[in-house]
């Protein structure tokens, strides 16, 4: 494997990407219904970038992770990992070397009736490191690594706090040096107080391994201070993507801005008017036209009949909206 | 106390306890705050540190192996933490009403939204049931489901999120109570959605008005629904501020923690990528809480009388409160 790509070659680019799901259908239904998780989405990282994924629930960024994975079959589209075409060029063993995950909940994503030592162990083995030694030296570094002790190797995940155990998740996923994480909401469940020590960990690790992260959250603060550049997504489409100062400052996506608006921080105030009514429509059904328009403060008659493309409004800033030209100033209160 | 004086609510030096085969063990110390009629408080904190026990002590809804060990909870100067079952029955639901964290799982499933609402008016007012359908229509409009009539006969499991949070609205307000008490009532749901049911909620108390206590481990979401916030650590309030100075002048040393913890949205673009002050180690369990300041092991500026004396809550200007011995 090339150890060193070069720095203006993407280490992942999606392509056109399309995930849909057959729901319903059968002898007696009739045809299946197409549910459109991911429906065209195309992004690219660099090595020792990240991207960061907005959306809300539903908005299909977790099947995204899942099919860069190689875990949920592309319907149209490609993934391409360091060069190679995801599920032609690549088998699972390929990916995992290349890209791993950290997952949103350290209690459930860790194997209760396995140690730490075996949960890092394994896919040391599995990927042919087979000399004793070397295991146990590489599972201690990698523990250090994390903020972890050697000695704490031979417990098990409920003897760890939320916070440890995701650091154990975090070792888990960088034991075979990936260069690509994603990151699935990787502080969303852990107590208030213990999240900024996962953020820094992650961002001290990024800079020492060279990592590229996809970091997939809700949190816009979070997202705002990890990533290089972002991406919003909304059924199944990005709606918007461009450099975090772009989209936090001069966000030019009405979905993007209702995203700021409804942030409960004083700092938000007097965005009211910015803000999202409703709630996100059924994939199965989406609405005609730009699919935010049911709830967009902003739609004309227009947003109903047709829907927009994603086009650059600046440098490498990106948008899906009709109006986007009318939202050149920055968001303020 | 008598008249336009006397707070809605007062709790006063609420202590309650958690019984294990290993002891008694303080899961709530000392807790103390009071709510004025139509005002908002916050009561925010991380998992385990005694926000929701609190509440549920105000509902009368506190179960093995949670008792109450001690203080008043009153209302309207009327002491309600010994009532039978039957008062306080009649209390809550009319009186004082609560919203939880997961609408699911606080809705009955096999009974149709319309009719749970209307079993408020049939309950608390003698409205007959077609009398209390009606008006179940009506609550429903009034937390603006689209569709009132024909949402008040689905079942809970036909709705969204964001519906059945509003459904639980409609409920909660059906009585016109004075107080409502919000148990992370929008952490189930996603941002804008939270946002509208947040707005909704502070609408319809303003204007019945309703007192709210929210409880909430989103500083942010406290600050911006809530007039005042308590904030709790490890079973007790230790600090208590008035919400616009929350964020610039937290004054204990955990809620400055905490503050300075948080990645902001905005701060990146002003200040640049700054690494995010840590909070060192971790929140202490019920059954292992430190002597002294329970904040002291994670503490920067603790001294040898931290380890020790549990420090006071201390009056600060403009009506704060502090429980440290170094605060400010």
């Amino acid at each position: 494997m090339d150890k060193h790509a070069r720095a203006d070659q993407a280490l992942l680019s999606v392509e056109d990407l399309a995930v849909y799901f057959p729901i319903g259908g059968g002898v007696f239904s009739g045809k299946p219904q197409m549910l459109r998780a991911v429906d065209g989405v195309s992004l690219s990282i660099k090595p020792g970038e990240s991207l960061g994924l907005v959306g809300e629930s539903g908005c299909g960024k977790s099947t995204l992770a899942l099919s860069i994975l190689g875990l949920v079959n592309a319907t149209k589209g490609r993934v391409v990992l360091d060069g190679k075409t995801v599920g032609e060029d690549t088998d699972r063993l390929d990916v995992a070397r290349t890209v791993q995950m950290v997952f949103q909940d350290p209690y459930a994503s860790l194997n209760p009736r396995q140690t730490v030592r075996r949960t890092l162990a394994d896919p040391l083995r599995l990927h042919g490191v087979s000399n004793a030694g070397e295991v146990a030296d590489r599972v201690a570094e990698m523990l250090r690594q994390v903020g972890l002790r050697p000695d704490q190797a031979d417990l098990y995940p409920h003897e760890f706090s939320g916070g440890q155990r995701q650091r154990i998740g975090i070792a888990r996923a960088l034991i075979l040096k990936p260069k690509l994480v994603i990151c699935d909401e990787p502080v969303s469940a852990l107590d208030v107080s213990i999240r900024a020590q996962i953020i820094n960990l992650l961002l001290e690790l990024q800079a020492e391994m060279g990592l590229s992260y996809l970091m997939i959250s809700h949190d816009l603060g979070v997202v705002e201070h990890m990533s290089d550049r972002v991406a919003v997504m909304y059924l199944g489409r990005i709606v918007e993507t461009g450099g975090w100062r772009e989209i936090f400052e001069q966000p030019r996506h009405p979905y993007t801005r209702a995203l700021i608006a409804a942030i409960p921080d004083p700092l938000t105030r007097g965005l009211a008017r910015e803000k999202a009514r409703g709630e996100i429509p059924s994939p199965l059904n989406p609405p005609p036209g730009c699919t935010f328009n049911p709830r967009c403060p902003h739609a004309i008659d227009h947003c109903r009949a047709a829907a927009p493309m994603l086009s650059a409004v600046d440098d490498g800033h990106l948008v899906s909206c009709w109006r986007a030209d009318e939202f050149a100033t920055p968001i303020s209160a | 106390m008598s008249g336009a004086n006397m707070p809605l609510l007062s709790v006063e030096d609420l202590h309650i306890s958690l019984t294990t085969d290993a002891g008694r063990f303080p899961a709530v110390e000392g807790v103390s705050f009071s709510i004025a009629r139509g005002e908002t408080v916050g009561l925010v904190g991380e998992s385990g540190c005694g926000k929701s026990i609190t509440a549920l002590s105000i509902m009368g809804l506190l179960r093995d192996p949670l008792g109450l060990a001690g203080g008043k909870i009153k209302l309207s100067g009327q002491e309600i933490q010994n009532l039978p079952a039957s008062q306080l029955r009649a209390l809550r639901g009319k009186r004082i009403a609560m919203i939880f964290q997961e609408p699911m799982t606080a809705l009955n499933p096999l009974k149709a939204v319309g009719t749970q609402i209307a079993e408020m008016f049939v309950l608390h007012q003698g409205a007959s049931w077609r009398e209390a359908e009606a008006k179940a229509v009506d609550a429903l409009t009034q937390v603006k489901v689209p569709a009132p009539a024909q949402r008040a006969k689905d079942f809970p499991h036909q709705l969204s999120g964001g519906m059945r949070q509003r459904v639980m609205i409609a409920i909660a307000l059906a009585c016109e109570p004075d107080l409502l008490i919000a148990d992370e009532p929008t952490t189930a749901l996603d941002v804008t959605v939270q946002s509208e049911i947040v707005d909704l909620m502070k609408e319809l108390c303003a204007a019945r008005g309703t007192a709210i206590l929210m409880i909430s481990h989103d500083l942010g979401l406290v600050t911006d629904t809530c007039k005042r916030v308590c904030v709790m650590y490890a079973g007790r309030i230790v600090e208590q501020q008035d919400s616009e100075r929350i964020f610039n002048s937290p004054q204990h040393p955990y809620t400055q923690g905490l503050v300075a913890s948080l990645p902001r949205l905005g701060m990146r673009a002003r200040h640049g990528r700054r690494r995010l002050t840590e909070i060192a180690g971790v929140v202490p369990g019920i059954t292992s809480y430190p002597a002294g300041c329970r904040f002291h092991p994670r503490c920067t500026r603790r001294t040898e009388i931290c380890e020790t004396v549990v420090p006071e809550l201390t009056a600060l200007a403009e009506g704060s409160l502090v429980r440290c011995h170094h605060h400010g």
